[in-house]
């Protein structure tokens, strides 16, 4: 393949790894932003979503996509519930101490990976995309699967959009982002409000995970790269803010995907972590947050 | 050759802006060593803003302050509390969750580290006096946290006073305390005037018409009369700013 | 702290007790764990120079990975590469943690809480990710084996050698317990004083004079220092160099021992560790999931023991616990 219609590849897988990307970020930098807590477990509510795929996939018979719908309903449901145990029995007994809650999801962390390697093994296992449709291109034929996720992921970051800016809750949980105290003297139930988006958040990123399942494995590992890459993300975006993340997910996602093509996949991640934590320690609102209030 | 002895503090043309709201303003202001001098105003007037830029705690937006004679506007704060200017938190900032005696360690031990080797005997001694200075002497061996809240802020002025300073500063020390407890907070600063000079921010009228040798009345970010108690109490332009006719906080 | 005066005796003889146990045991202990507790030894040195700046300073890394890992290759890779005997290797490893912990400090002081976090954490990914990728030397995931014909002293017309269990262990004792009184002479010591002031509260701190920011440098300085002693004493004695030293596993469990055995208390780190390391042990022969239990530890020790064992003795019952 000449080098133009080389480029594009990369360019196309690029945009799939920040599709995802950018929904798994967004649900990050959610709960960061609302509740003012890193969510060091972001990761092990992604594979978990994975893993559950997997599941609830191989349970049905008969054609992929009726497998993979109903993964696409469950699995997530199952996440966010999780995810609402978490802060209910640990979160919120911790008052949301920002260093408590980093070494409480630590924890987490393990627990979920470990439980995930108890039941659902070390193997990585496939799972099947819902249709199986190649789009050709005049240089190549791609994948109308990863086409189809880069799009979902669009509609879905739009309606949480909508959701954020249109609606009571969205309002809501802007307004206790705002000011915690104020809103909690008009009477807004902080507590649920908490929970709500941090099972959310949670929920994203299991949606993400379900969505990429199909093009790569289910790996009881799997949730360390998104981590990490949601992490930069949401640094890089600035926290709390929904445009940063995005432009930040596509600027990673896409250098992360051509990069990689190009390039050894673990020196990008060096780079591209060093350039982070410097973003961090000498511009610490990120490229486009707004200086913490 | 200067046949005057600089004053202790001088600041010139100090201002401070946070994002267009001039919290302090083109500000001239010199106080001489030895004295005691209350700055009063109503809230808002930048008391704590001035006092906070003149031990470093906040940098200016324009202006230059002095410590006798020598330029400290960029120097860092602790820079200038090594220089001899202490400063006692408007809202109380002790180490509660240590002991008494350790609080007032830490003062003791700058002072002690300053001048080379800090021997255990020494510290003793000092955290010892200072807390003999402020009455806490029985209470050493206590958590800071647990002390009643008039006794907090005295700790809070025994460690001003462990470092040995020049200049004590006292941001609102009387708020909170009980009658009594002004009375003997009254007899400690003059006590303390014999070897510092004193700057302090009141509300409490009866607090700075007894203990102030002289007042700066601030109001929206300037100065707005300086003088004798006397004469502060017959200005009409303070007592239509501040005073009133008779109140007292 | 109160009564220093007093207590410093009774301080000074508690540690030497305990020094002279763990000597006895080099003598007592059944092979097996005599064994094990030579790779206590050196990780409760690891936990030793963490508790430094968790522990009495206040400041929680995600990193200190890197530090470890940088004695370990800082000592490994001369004397593999370059033939280097054990001494200098040593040596070698300690300047190498030094050197990082200086660049870290200066860059990660920066920040503070969540961020700084984060900072120590991505700096230390970097490093591993270094590890895996500069595979010429360090072989990556592999990893290097010492071999033991390279670990061995010569002092005074006696060879010793790293790979005697004997030697092992009295050279892990030796290590810790330079630590150890190092880090209770610390405690002790006016800086010590003002790293824990200054977790309690460091603008009061700074406005009694002190420069913050020089004392913690020299906090992180010094952590870094012990940590790398301990990994680079952890890769002679046990003849390892691999890459999984420096990812974040290693960063959580020297957090996870000192909140254990109790944050701020110079034994606290010996006990976590050793007790945390006899049920992994014990577990991991169960199951292949034991960093379940790690998970779990750490989520009841912040909820209901912050302070750890030593800590909550020390609050209880023994207030002048160092």
């Amino acid at each position: 393949m000449a080098f133009g219609p080389y480029l594009l590849l990369a360019t196309l897988e690029g945009l799939v790894s920040a599709a995802v990307l950018a929904l798994t970020a967004l649900g990050l930098s959610l709960v960061f932003g609302v509740m003012r807590v890193v969510n060091v477990a972001h990761g092990e509510f992604f594979m978990l979503g994975a893993v559950l795929a997997w599941a609830v996939s191989t349970a049905f018979a008969g054609h992929p996509s009726i497998g993979f719908t109903a993964a696409l309903l469950v699995a997530p449901l199952v996440v966010a519930g999780a995810a609402l145990l978490s802060e209910r029995l640990v979160l919120r007994r911790l008052n949301y101490d920002p260093e408590a809650t980093i070494v409480a999801t630590i924890g987490i962390l393990y627990i979920i990976q470990q439980l995930a390697l108890t039941f659902y093994g070390a193997d990585a296992r496939p799972v099947q995309a819902p249709f199986n449709v190649r789009i050709q291109l005049p240089w190549f034929g791609y994948s109308g699967y990863k086409l189809f996720v880069i799009v979902a992921a669009i509609a879905l970051m739009l309606a949480t959009w909508f959701l954020l800016t249109r609606t009571k809750i969205g309002l809501i949980m802007r307004a206790t982002q705002y000011d915690r105290e104020t809103a909690q003297a008009f009477g807004i139930p902080v507590d649920r409000v908490y929970a709500g988006v941090f099972a959310f958040g949670a929920m994203l990123a299991a949606i993400a995970a379900v969505l990429v399942v199909p093009t790569q494995q289910a790996h009881y590992l799997m949730g360390r790269d998104p981590l990490l890459l949601s992490f930069i993300v949401v640094i890089i975006g600035g926290l709390g803010s929904l445009r940063g993340t995005l432009i930040a997910a596509l600027l990673i996602g896409l250098s992360d995907g051509i990069i990689s093509v190009f390039f050894s996949p673990t020196l990008a991640k060096m780079l591209a972590t060093g350039l982070v934590a410097m973003v961090l320690v000498f511009r610490p609102q990120g490229l486009f947050g707004a200086t913490a209030r | 050759m200067a046949s005057v002895t600089p004053p202790l503090i001088e600041t010139r043309g100090l201002s401070r802006h946070f994002d267009g709201l001039k919290a302090v303003e083109a500000v001239d202001f010199r106080l001489e060593k030895g004295e005691i001098r209350a700055i009063i105003g109503p809230n808002g007037a930048g008391k704590t803003t001035f006092v906070s830029l003149i031990c470093g705690r906040i940098a200016p937006t324009a202006g230059t302050i002095l410590l006798d004679g020598a330029d400290i506007t960029a120097l860092p704060a602790h820079k200038r509390v090594l220089a001899g200017i202490a400063y006692t938190f408007q809202i109380t900032s002790i180490f509660p969750k240590l002991t008494v005696y350790d609080n007032v360690a830490l003062p003791v031990q700058r002072r002690l580290l300053a001048r080379g080797h800090v021997a255990p005997r020494d510290l003793h001694a000092g955290v010892v006096h200072a807390l003999e200075r402020v009455g806490l002497a029985d209470r050493a061996s206590g958590m800071a946290g647990s002390l009643a809240y008039g006794h907090q802020r005295l700790l809070e002025v025994a460690m001003g006073l462990a470092l040995e300073p020049r200049l004590l500063i006292l941001d609102e020390p009387t708020q909170g305390l009980s009658d009594g407890e002004i009375e003997t907070f009254i007899a400690l600063v003059r006590d303390i005037a014999s070897d510092a000079t004193i700057l302090l921010i009141e509300h409490n009228m009866q607090v700075v018409m007894d203990l102030a040798e002289r007042i700066t009345v601030m109001s929206s970010g300037r100065i707005l009369a300086e003088g004798t108690p006397a004469e502060i109490r017959a200005n009409p332009e303070v007592q239509d700013a501040y005073l009133g006719t008779q109140s007292h906080d | 702290m109160t009564g220093n005066l007093t207590s410093g005796p009774r301080i000074w003889l508690l540690h030497l007790a305990v020094i002279a146990l763990l000597l006895a045991a080099n003598f007592l202990l059944p092979e097996y764990h005599r064994g094990v507790f030579s790779r206590v030894l050196v990780l409760a040195t690891f936990a030793m120079g963490y508790n430094v700046l968790f522990g009495y300073t206040g400041l929680l890394s995600l990193g200190h990975a890197m530090f470890f890992a940088a004695g370990l290759y800082g000592a490994g890779l001369p004397l593999f590469h370059l033939g280097w005997g054990v001494p200098l290797s040593f040596a070698s490893g300690i300047v190498a943690g030094g050197v990082l912990a200086g660049a870290v400090g200066v860059l990660a002081l920066r920040t503070a809480g969540v961020a700084f976090m984060i900072v120590t954490m991505m700096f230390a990914q970097v490093f591993f990710l270094a590890t895996l990728y500069f595979t010429t030397w360090t072989r990556g995931e592999e990893g290097l084996v010492l071999q033991p014909h390279m670990r061995q002293v010569d002092i005074a017309g006696v060879t010793l050698s790293l790979t005697d269990p004997s030697t092992r262990y009295l050279i892990a004792l030796t290590l810790f317990s330079s630590v150890l009184l190092i880090t209770l002479r610390l405690a002790r010591a006016p800086l010590g004083r003002t790293l824990v002031a200054i977790r309690e509260n460091e603008e009061r701190v700074r406005m009694l004079g002190y420069d913050v920011y020089r004392s913690k440098l020299a906090a992180v300085m010094l952590s870094g220092l012990f940590c790398a002693s301990a990994g680079a004493a952890y890769g002679l004695l046990f003849g390892y160099v691999g890459s999984g030293f420096a990812s974040i596993q290693y960063s959580i469990l020297p957090l996870l021992w000192v909140l254990l055995g109790g944050a701020a208390t110079t034994l606290g780190p010996l006990i976590g560790t050793l007790f945390m390391f006899y049920v992994i042990d014990y577990t991991s022969s169960i199951t292949s999931a034991y960093l379940l239990l790690v998970g779990v530890a750490l989520i009841l020790l912040i909820l209901f023991f912050p302070k750890g064992l030593l800590g909550t003795v020390r609050e209880k019952w023994l207030p002048w616990l160092p």
